[in-house]
């Protein structure tokens, strides 16, 4: 029996200094390592985000049993179904059957109809071939009332192309219908979370008397419907890109891609563009669309990170890639105030981060980058003697640390406000220790979790 | 249509089970896998993952692998990974796509154990039946490579089939040995939670095996075929632990038939010949089950409507059923969804395939007893009983595992 072993160090193979790693992938991919952090979102969680909608799968029990219990520990077992491959079904080729039967059998006996069902096909499906068009086309026929979205969970396919999650992103919006454009609307697709109110671009649509939408705020089919009138369509989280893009031309709409950052230099050219943008939009005959003061908003950054770095002064630091899609980004921000940061856990660099990457790989050599995935990350050293402040979940199991900031893909972080709210975030972790064990282990981080 | 589900949850899957038999041994185990197995095992079907180390991974299999059949990757992957950590044994399991492609499992563990010096099987589970099947067949194959030969020693059993599945934390299996130890058997090793390979090495010693649950079963008929030793099914839960201290003495005193009549061949050709014979693996007879043995009761004999309703699996579920009749003179009807049922239910127990069957037939019920993700497909009319099982609602209900609870 192993036990509590997370004491062996590997080096070479879970760790390199950022000056001998490589770009995009730093480690060797194998075999893979799950570690127990589960604050991520995954395909259930992020579905269950249409209201009034339905989720069924059409898969095998392994794969099933993971999304089926994600839905019953959000609380949400009764917007969830399934349909059950079984090994019949591959070998007598009658998988469209199975699946356009079972998938009304479950409609037929759901006490209401939903008005969209999110239906899920796997990996199955493609390798046997199965007629997508027939089993959509048919299910479309028989319930005329409920949208269908054409969700995937394939995720053999992830590496040579969109991911289950991206895909998803795209389908979830095709019930978006098109309306006539608001030029006093923006909406906002591809994110999970809400953006902070006191968020740039949350400020900035305020001031301009703009209306913001977005899903995670959506409680009715109506409101849902309701996101096809933004003039604009913006998207702040790069797995929704994908998605949100396709959509905005679908919808006849312009698209602005905004990435949460951590650079003052990048934001003030994102809020230009969304000024700019919103301009053109508005066409405003009196008054010009009004931005942030800049230097204010940057000046109060550079407070906060000051404030902040009196308390937490040289603890060591660990950032990882759960917390926010710009690990890398985070990393330059905190070694440029003096802050102790020692390690990023992540298993590849994003494009969007290739040019922190090699600044970083050139100012700050020593800096480790650690894998999350490496089989051997399963008995590395997890204890450290000394206190570390640990960024994210995963940053929090692999250091062992009760002092972290627990927030995944960003939460509802933008802007120089995003940069004043992590400083805090890091305070308040520094000063309170949390119990990892409880908190990171809960799947989709701000949903209902009743384990 | 039986497989379409509409609110409850299904159990866990095979390839869950293999890792969760696995789990404590100190082996490697692989699932052929593009991602969804692992975080599916480790987030809801695994209980000691936070904090007690296991070398559990997934090959991230790609659709260009999978198609072009690239199987010298995974092989390469594993002897990597092996010779850093050297694990005591390798164990291979497929999810859908490899088992669909017809990937050679049996072919790539003899190629691993020849490459790698170390031990290595395959489970040939498809990521398509439950966790008993992929359990128990990983159970059969540690008996099968890892058990020796030895002198049988008095009193001494193993319980097979122990996993956190059905059992819950290590803390609930201790109790279940105590209440064997009182009535003083040694429990040599339990197969598998609390013990190490070694301690299951040593299996041959024991006097009688004692299935705990139908995890228990294949291994159980590996160690009949290798060391004769008999076998019986039926789990100590409270109240049924002296029932079967009895049976396992009278058990015991009788020389297992089997082995007496291949005591001329090796017990490595015993235990080879077994391996391949799926459907012996899971034999058991009546007079091996113990709660299936008729004492003289009223209760005896078919009654329309039960008094209780079990849901669950049926060894563990069948002698709490043996229980509840001896102790309070209730009738109670065993339902199961699981697959391996054969020679373990009673007369009056019913397999039910499928949520509408299962809600069909709990309509009449008036005292439920079964995990609390039934209760949607439950009547409001009846008392229902939360009897938490991680296969089936993972760890949702951890915290108050196997404390009944009256909710309605």
């Amino acid at each position: 029996m192993l036990k509590r072993v997370g004491d062996r160090e590997f080096p070479g193979k879970t760790e390199v200094f950022i000056k001998e790693a490589s770009f995009p992938v730093p480690f060797q991919p194998g075999l893979e390592f799950n570690s127990p952090a589960h604050g991520n979102w995954n395909i259930v969680h992020t579905g269950m985000l249409v209201p009034e909608a339905h989720q069924i799968y059409v898969c095998a029990d392994n794969c099933m049993r993971g999304v089926v219990l994600t839905a019953a520990e959000m609380n949400a077992a009764d917007r969830f179904s399934f349909v059950i491959v079984e090994e019949k079904d591959l070998l007598g080729g009658n998988l469209e059957d199975v699946t356009i039967e079972g998938v009304t059998d479950v409609l037929n006996r759901l006490d209401k109809k939903p008005k969209a069902v999110l239906l899920f096909t796997v990996c199955l499906h493609h390798f046997l071939g199965s007629d997508l068009d027939r089993i959509y086309g048919e299910l479309e026929k028989r319930f005329p009332e409920i949208f269908f979205m054409r969700c995937f969970m394939d995720p053999i396919m992830q590496k040579t192309g969109p991911t289950p999650d991206q895909k998803l992103r795209l389908a979830m919006y095709d019930a978006v219908q098109e309306r006539k454009a608001d030029p006093k609307c923006v909406t906002v697709l591809g994110s999970d979370f809400a953006l902070d109110e006191g968020s740039d671009i949350c400020r900035i649509l305020k001031k301009n008397e703009i209306l913001l939408r977005e899903i995670p705020t959506c409680e009715t089919w109506e409101d849902y419907q309701n996101l096809g009138e933004g003039s604009l369509i913006l998207n702040c989280y790069p797995a929704g890109k994908f998605g949100a893009e396709k959509q905005a031309e679908r919808l006849g709409r312009p698209f602005l891609y905004l990435p949460g950052s951590f650079d003052y230099e990048e934001i003030q050219e994102q809020e230009e563009k969304l000024l700019g943008m919103l301009e053109q939009q508005n066409n405003r005959k009196t008054g010009e669309i009004k931005g942030l003061d800049i230097e204010k908003e940057i000046r109060e950054c550079e407070e906060a990170l000051s404030y902040a770095h009196q308390i937490i002064g040289d603890t060591p630091i660990a950032v990882d890639y759960l917390f926010h899609p710009r690990p890398l980004g985070l990393t330059k921000l905190l070694l440029t105030h003096k802050f102790q940061v020692q390690s990023v856990f992540l298993d590849s660099i994003s494009p969007e981060e290739k040019e922190v990457f090699f600044w970083l790989k050139e100012n700050y050599p020593e800096l480790k980058l650690i894998s999350t995935i490496r089989p051997e990350m399963r008995v590395r050293t997890r204890q450290q003697s000394e206190k570390i402040l640990a960024i994210g979940q995963k940053a929090a199991w692999f250091t062992g640390s009760r002092n972290f900031v627990n927030m995944v893909q960003g939460g509802g972080l933008w802007g120089f406000d995003g940069i004043r709210h992590t400083a805090q975030l890091m305070v308040e972790a520094f000063h309170e220790e949390k119990d990892p064990e409880d908190l990171i282990v809960r799947k989709g981080w701000g949903c209902e979790s009743c384990i | 249509m039986r497989q379409a589900y509409r609110i409850i949850p299904i159990y866990t899957a095979d390839v869950s089970g293999v890792c969760s038999a696995l789990y404590e041994l100190g082996g490697m185990t692989v699932m052929h896998d593009p991602s969804g197995c692992n975080s599916t095992y480790n987030t809801h079907d695994e209980i000691r993952w936070y904090d007690q180390d296991s070398l559990i991974f997934i090959s991230g299999l790609t659709d260009i692998d999978a198609i072009m059949g690239n199987d010298e990757k995974f092989l390469r992957d594993i002897e990597d990974v092996a010779e850093e950590l050297k694990p005591k044994f390798i164990a291979l399991a497929s999810s859908p796509i490899p088992f669909m492609n017809g990937t050679d499992f049996p072919g790539l563990a003899r190629a691993l154990t020849a490459e790698t010096g170390i031990p290595a099987f395959s489970v040939s589970t498809s990521g398509m039946h439950d966790y008993v099947y992929g359990a128990g067949l990983a159970l059969s194959e540690i008996a099968r490579h890892f058990t020796g030969a030895a002198e049988k020693r008095k009193r001494k059993l193993n319980l097979l089939g122990v996993t956190p599945l059905d059992f819950g934390p290590q803390p609930m299996v201790d109790a279940m040995k105590r209440r064997l130890e009182k009535y003083g058997w040694e429990i040599l090793s339990t197969w598998a939670m609390g013990d190490t390979l070694e301690d299951l090495s040593h299996a041959g010693e024991a006097e009688v095996n004692l299935v705990v649950s139908s995890v228990g079963i294949p291994a159980a008929n590996v160690l009949r075929e290798k060391f004769g030793t008999p076998f019986l099914v039926g789990t100590p839960v409270e109240g049924y632990e002296g029932e079967i201290s009895d049976a396992l003495e009278k058990a015991a005193e009788s020389p297992c038939e089997a082995f007496e009549d291949k005591k001329e061949n090796s017990a490595e050709k015993s235990g080879a010949q077994i391996s391949g014979e799926q459907e012996e693996l899971w034999k058991v007879t009546p007079d091996q089950v113990i709660y299936l043995r008729k004492k003289d009761s009223p209760l005896s004999g078919f009654i329309p409507t039960p008094d209780i309703t079990l849901i669950g699996e049926p060894v563990t579920m069948g002698s709490l059923a043996a229980v509840i009749e001896q102790k309070y003179r209730k009738k109670v009807q065993l339902l199961c969804s699981l697959e391996i049922t054969e020679g373990l239910l009673r007369q009056e127990d019913e397999v039910i395939r499928g949520e509408e069957a299962m809600e069909e037939k709990l309509k009449t019920a008036r005292i439920i007893v079964a995990d609390p993700l039934y209760r949607p497909i439950c009547p409001e009319s009846a008392t229902f009983y939360e009897m938490p099982h991680i296969a089936f609602s993972g760890r949702i209900y951890l915290k108050n595992l196997y404390n009944f609870r009256k909710t309605t």
